[in-house]
């Protein structure tokens, strides 16, 4: 599955070479070479040396700086968000305060309005009242003043007529003269 | 690719001859089995160690370019190892990254001029392959128990054809450090061989004068279009060998 075109192509120029390198024999499978044997323990040694060193040392520095990054942007995407969530939360203050008080406002506003109206309309009840007491008393004056005008009237009316009897027949008697008025004016 | 383009007697190429193993350090390397093979892999596992060390000195929150690459390594191999073998992949990381980097250093190494590719060795990919067969079977051991024998009889499969399918089963289990090691070991070997050939072509060519000359461009041209392909391969293979240790591990904790 991981083959390459190149296998094919190494085929040709192999199958130019005349004979001696082939026939030869390649290096890498004379095992009789001591030096053979030996690269693949010093392989293994210096191998297990390598992994060593990287999973003790160099590669867990890796980690640390690229952990460090790590931690560092997300405090520091966790102050942006608090400061972010600060800052809505003294908008939304703001906002509710400023509505608060405007609430505030209008409710003072329709206090004193009502207050006024309020005080409007004793006024007008007062003075209300007071006209009609004043009517009340206007016309009591009058009834009093025009029933002292009519019981005046048959006093007047018996002086007069005694004194126009006076004048006509010279003599009074008012006794009669009054008790005629009476019945007249009865 | 070997320096030591050698071309034997004027007709022929030795295009095996870079795969010889010499001591180095004379008789020490002698008496102590040490070949340039050995050597190159202490080069090679040097250079990931101190790419890794030197990148990541500076520890910075906005990496430079050598510690990008250097986590950049670190990512892909972390990603490959977690996403192929699963929760458990963390473990193995370290194993899968060595692997992948000790392979393709060595892949890599070996495209330099002079040097040796160790990767073109069979013992040095068998003895890979065998690590990473012993490891997946103790890691099965470890985490399924002697259950994951049951793995060489498929579920639901009829009784009647376990004694044709288990065997069948087996031989595919063993054959996984045979196929492993043969495909990185052929890969790097036909690639060598190839640039080596072509090499020998052109100061075949050359000795012809000077209308060999001008003809012994076309190899050169061959060459360096062989080299860009060896490094993708190079890369590939020890993708390759990576990945499916990460797969042989997967099904090792796999339940």
């Amino acid at each position: 599955m991981y083959r390459t075109p190149r296998l094919f192509l190494f085929a040709a120029p192999l199958a130019a070479v005349p004979g001696r390198a082939v026939a030869a024999g390649m290096p890498q499978l004379n095992f009789h070479d001591p030096l053979l044997i030996g690269q693949v323990v010093w392989g293994a040694v210096i191998f297990g040396g390598f992994y060593l060193s990287l999973s003790r040392f160099a590669l867990p520095r890796v980690e640390r700086v690229l952990s460090n990054r790590r931690t560092r942007i997300q405090s520091d995407l966790d102050v942006a968000r608090k400061a972010k969530a600060e800052a809505d939360r003294a908008s939304a203050e703001l906002l509710s305060a400023r509505h608060e008080a405007a609430e505030q406002a209008r409710a003072h506003v329709e206090r004193i309005q009502s207050e006024a109206r309020a005080s409007a309309d004793a006024h007008a009840a007062e003075t209300a009242k007071r006209l009609e007491s004043e009517i009340a008393n206007a016309e009591t004056r009058i009834t009093q003043s025009r029933e002292e005008a009519l019981s005046s009237l048959s006093e007047i009316a018996t002086s007069t007529t005694q004194d126009l009897v006076a004048r006509l027949i010279g003599t009074q008697d008012e006794q009669t003269v009054a008790s005629a008025v009476k019945r007249v004016s009865a | 690719m070997t320096g030591e383009a050698s071309v034997a007697a004027g007709s022929t190429i030795d295009a095996l001859g870079q795969f010889e193993l010499h001591p180095v350090l004379g008789h020490l390397g002698e008496a102590l089995r040490f070949s340039q093979s050995p050597l190159f892999m202490l080069i090679a596992v040097a250079i990931v160690l101190v790419f890794l060390y030197v990148g990541m000195r500076p520890a910075a929150v906005v990496p430079g370019r050598l510690q990008a690459a250097a986590e950049i390594s670190y990512d892909f191999v972390h990603d490959l190892a977690v996403s192929t073998i699963g929760e458990n992949g963390a473990t193995f990381f370290p194993f899968v990254f060595a692997i992948f980097f000790f392979i393709l250093a060595g892949n890599y190494l070996g495209l330099l001029p002079f040097s040796f590719t160790y990767t073109s060795h069979i013992a040095v990919t068998f003895g890979l392959a065998i690590m990473v067969f012993v490891i997946s079977i103790l890691a099965s051991i470890r985490f399924q128990g002697v259950g994951f024998l049951k793995h060489f009889l498929p579920a639901g499969t009829p009784v009647w054809l376990a004694p044709l399918l288990v065997p069948i089963e087996l031989i595919s289990f063993l054959s996984r450090p045979v196929s492993l090691s043969i495909r990185l070991f052929a890969n790097m070997v036909a690639g060598h061989v190839l640039l080596e050939v072509f090499a020998g072509f052109t100061i075949m060519l050359a000795g012809l004068g000077a209308f060999g000359h001008v003809l012994a461009i076309a190899p050169i041209a061959i060459n360096i279009a062989l080299t860009a392909l060896e490094l993708l391969v190079g890369v590939l293979q020890a993708y390759v060998f990576a990945i499916l240790t990460c797969i042989y591990l997967r099904e090792a904790v796999a339940h």
